[in-house]
């Protein structure tokens, strides 16, 4: 008789795995990516052991690449939560750039108005413009889709440009620019008007845990973050149960925005000590990364920041030491979010072989001996991503 | 016997979990009319499925006429003759009924229009009813719809038809029109497979009946040589109590009023016309209607989830001792939970309206109270009580309480949220479709909820799909056509054929007319109510 097996992929939708195995998936993700890392930095003639090895050292090794990395870790984890809510929502919320751009500058009208106010209270009027300005930009969009249903994505992203447009214009005015320049620049901060250290780094790192912690109660636990998860998941339910979606969205989409602009404030009086063009620098962006990559779980950002700060941190050190781009790193990060975000898929479905039967003939005889089952494929469940 | 047109010989298929199908065996012959008979969840669009080419089987084979075929995609079933109406219809709306059929060929060009309109034309002739061949889709009713749908199918040169529940959808006469030209097309020498629940309809129209049971083959009768009391029993495997109890109730008393109630939709077209009806406490109202009748807005105006355009919704409360009633136009559903007024509403979908999908059992329960505990933070230990009290009151099948909705099975996402609703106590109890998509076991449970509010005082306005529930069920049956109001019946006195009119758009009075001009059938009394106690349902109607 003649046999025309063939073997064909089948995907099949799987149980769903415990919490252990999606860690362990993740972890592969992560590996997978690492790997084709190697292979890229191979084909650039780099040991890719000896680049990896110096990314680890050149962010983690001594005492001030320890501290420039959770400089970096800091923006990223609160943006990160801050996008998280809107995210929550189904609010897809890209426009955490320009809240942190505008919070920013919000805070910079405390030194430039009130230059004469005692320093603590120069600092908290900063903390306090910022949040309410970042809340009130996020709002705008919040606002026009709850009233006419326009499109936040588009929306969010065109406020990054007004805001940064906004800064290059406040950089020519007089009051702002920088006494002594022709350059348009704002005026830095001064020795009393940047935020304390704590342990060598800036007192925002106690901030962004707190808040880490706090919005992980408000989204799992609290009654708003309840109404949130009920948003998000059906607005239809939502009304049918009583909530008033419309406040509830504009409340969420400023309590993100307000994040952004604590961001902001803290970018400028605890990093940069001044307003720049610079000083959302990506982050906005970046943090739409971390909050996918730890699924949305403020806990789970701590660890996701801090591992991509690692690259970014190192990145740079194999520019200086190795003369790798920069932008090697920028690829990493890449390669894992895609492998991460990849893996979701076999968090659902597994691959499985299987053979298909075909034979020319069609005697009766035949039917037993060609239909055997083949047993529940296992080999595909973890491993292939 | 002939050799069969079409043999399917252990077609198996798993997902995930589940077992969809077990050697699954099946044989069609010319001029045939089978009827593929399983409750929700038996594998019987599984198996047809595998058959126009959207599943692949995971073993098992087909022969076309004693010829292994192979049918990995649908164009592969195409070629091979064989056609599926799926319920959900396949068709371009804004598309003419000739260019959706033309779209569907790929052989044929743009330019012979007027041919293809020509031999549709002639074609539905033929088989005994009307299309225009150019009229646009979107201005079809649903079963023109259907009818385009089975044109497209012979158009092709189908000689292999698979229906999915044709009749979920029509009118009790719009099902006659159906089946009359299903025969025509048997006369023809086609081969159809009719997937349905219904056991009148397998013993009206069919000529054999293949029984599926968890994905298994129960058995082949021939209709000739069967009843409903065995096919009932195949189907589910025992003896059933079939019977919906109507119990009645001694002490009712006044609890809605709605006078005059119109609604619009966005375009400010009039989908409630000034709709007057009363429910009583410990009393069932049963709404009958085919399909976008104006069923979902009238549920939704009452629980203030739609904007009225008129009229009022009287709830009589008893406020310090002294009745008054009560005006819940305008208020929002939040108006009404801080009003202390307990209306439970199931709508009619369950995951995208009564539930969050997303969340677990607990959170679902404290859906409408989260409220109701101060402070900051959601309590869920009360809600957890409840839940767990509703999986072991209600027998819910599930993992944990902590197991997200969406994964627990149709029957008991529907014992959840009917559960949920009966554990506030209400006063007003508003269910639409509360056993859609639901097997016979679960239904039977929901209609025993129901019944035992009834007995508690609750009023209760059930819509419902299934004429034969409806009139078993209900203790009053109003019937709404367009929006409108066509009447409140005793379904003990009218029959099905009278309340099949009404709801095509006949007036109470225009029946009672009919009646009086010679048309008893139409008043069956008691026969028509024995029949309804004979009746076998397998569940709901509409598998999604």
């Amino acid at each position: 008789m003649n046999n025309n097996r063939r073997l064909r992929w089948q995907l099949v939708k799987r149980r769903p795995l415990s919490q252990a195995k999606v860690l362990l998936l993740y972890l592969l993700a992560i590996f997978t990516a690492l790997l084709l890392g190697a292979l890229l930095l191979l084909a650039i003639g780099h040991n890719p052991l000896i680049v990896y090895k110096q990314i680890l050292t050149g962010s983690l090794a001594t005492p001030t690449a320890f501290k420039e990395t959770i400089k970096i870790t800091i923006p990223l984890l609160l943006c990160g939560i801050a996008v998280a809510i809107s995210f929550k929502l189904k609010f897809w919320n890209i426009g955490a750039e320009g809240q942190i751009l505008f919070g920013a500058t919000a805070a910079m009208i405390a030194p430039i108005y009130l230059p004469n106010l005692p320093s603590t209270l120069k600092l908290i009027l900063m903390a306090v413009l910022a949040i309410v300005a970042g809340g009130l930009y996020a709002l705008i969009p919040a606002f026009f889709k709850v009233r006419w249903g326009t499109n936040e994505t588009l929306f969010t992203l065109m406020l990054n440009y007004i805001a940064l447009q906004l800064l290059r214009f406040l950089q020519y005015q007089e009051t702002w620019q920088d006494i002594g320049t022709k350059f348009p620049k704002i005026r830095p901060l001064g020795d009393s008007e940047v935020l304390p250290r704590l342990f060598g780094v800036q007192i925002g790192w106690v901030i962004a845990l707190v808040l880490a912690v706090f919005f992980y109660i408000y989204l799992k636990r609290s009654k708003h973050g309840f109404e949130i998860a009920i948003v998000g998941d059906s607005i239809n339910t939502a009304k049918y149960s009583g909530m008033n979606v419309k406040t509830i969205i504009m409340r969420t989409i400023f309590i993100s925005g307000a994040v952004s602009g604590l961001v902001g404030y803290l970018n400028v009086a605890g990093t940069d000590y001044a307003l720049t063009e610079s000083t959302a620098g990506g982050v906005g962006f970046m943090a739409i990364t971390v909050a996918w990559l730890a699924a949305l779980n403020p806990l789970g950002m701590i660890p996701v920041a801090f591992g991509l700060s690692i690259l970014q941190k190192g990145s740079l050190s194999i520019q200086s030491t190795l003369g790798i781009p920069a932008s090697a790193a920028n690829l990493l990060s890449g390669l894992i979010l895609f492998s991460v975000l990849g893996s979701e898929f076999f968090r659902n479905y597994q691959l499985r072989l299987r053979r298909n039967t075909e034979t020319g003939s069609s005697g009766k005889g035949d039917f037993k001996a060609e239909t055997e089952h083949l047993p529940y494929q296992k080999e595909a469940r973890d491993g292939l991503n | 016997m002939a050799k069969p047109r079409l043999r399917m010989e252990e077609i198996s298929k798993r997902f995930a979990d589940v077992q969809a199908l077990s050697a699954v065996d099946l044989d069609l012959y010319d001029s045939e009319i089978l009827a593929l008979l399983g409750e929700n969840g038996s594998g019987k669009s599984s198996l047809m499925n595998v058959l126009s080419g959207l599943y692949s089987p995971d073993s098992g084979k087909i022969f076309i006429d004693e010829k292994e075929v192979e049918i990995q995609k649908p164009a592969d079933a195409y070629a091979l003759k064989i056609a599926m109406i799926h319920q959900h219809f396949k068709l371009v709306e804004t598309l003419t009924a000739a260019e959706n059929i033309i779209l569907s060929d790929p052989e044929n060009g743009l330019l012979n229009r007027r041919e293809v309109e020509k031999r549709i034309a002639d074609m539905a002739k033929f088989y005994g009813f009307d299309i225009d061949p150019k009229a646009k889709v979107y201005k079809m009713s649903i079963s023109e719809r259907q009818r385009l749908e089975i044109i497209k199918a012979l158009y092709r040169g189908a000689e292999i038809l698979v229906l999915d529940e044709p009749t979920a959808v029509l009118t009790p006469q719009e099902s006659q029109r159906l089946f009359a030209i299903l025969r025509k097309m048997r006369e023809q020498g086609k081969s159809i497979i009719i997937i349905t629940h219904k056991l009148d309809e397998v013993l009206s129209l069919s000529d054999r009946v293949l029984i599926l049971r968890k994905g298994e083959r129960v058995g082949c009768l021939e209709t000739a040589k069967t009843n409903p009391r065995e096919l009932g029993e195949a189907l589910v495997g025992r003896r059933l109590d079939l019977e919906i109890k109507r119990p009645e109730i001694a002490n009712k008393s006044d609890c809605l009023f709605v006078n005059k109630l119109t609604c619009l939709d966005e375009l400010g077209r009039e989908v409630l016309k000034k709709i007057s009806f009363d429910v009583q406490k410990g009393e069932i109202l049963g709404i009958a209607g085919i399909a976008k009748s104006g069923q979902k807005e009238l549920c939704e105006a009452i629980s203030g989830l739609h904007p009225v355009a008129g009229g009022s919704i009287l709830l009589r409360q008893v406020r310090d001792g002294i009745e008054v009633d009560e005006n819940l136009v305008g208020l929002s559903p939040r108006e009404i939970i801080d009003r202390g007024i307990s209306l439970a509403f199931v709508p009619e979908d369950r995951l995208g309206m009564g539930l969050a999908p997303s969340l677990d059992l607990i959170d679902n329960v404290s859906l409408k109270t989260y409220e109701n505990k101060r402070g900051f933070l959601v309590d869920r230990e009360e809600p957890k009580k409840i839940a767990a009290g509703l999986v072991e009151e209600l027998d819910i099948a599930t993992p944990s309480l902590e197991t997200p909705i969406k994964s627990l099975s149709g029957g008991n996402v529907q014992k959840v949220l009917v559960g949920r609703e009966i554990h506030s106590a209400p006063e007003l109890l508003i269910v639409a479709y509360p056993v859609r998509g639901l097997d016979i076991n679960s239904s039977l449970t929901i209609y025993k909820m129901l019944n035992q509010q009834k007995e508690k005082q609750v009023a209760i306005i059930f819509i419902g799909e299934d004429l034969d529930v409806l009139m078993s069920l209900s203790d009053r049956l109003m019937i709404l056509a367009n929006g409108q109001n066509m009447g409140i019946v005793d379904p003990r006195i009218y029959s099905k054929e009278a309340i099949g009119l009404m709801m095509t758009g006949k007036t109470l009075a225009e029946v009672d007319q009919l009646i009086a001009d010679d048309a008893p059938e139409l008043i069956e009394a008691k026969a028509s109510f024995k029949h309804t106690g004979e009746n076998i349902y397998a569940g709901g109607q509409d598998e999604q």
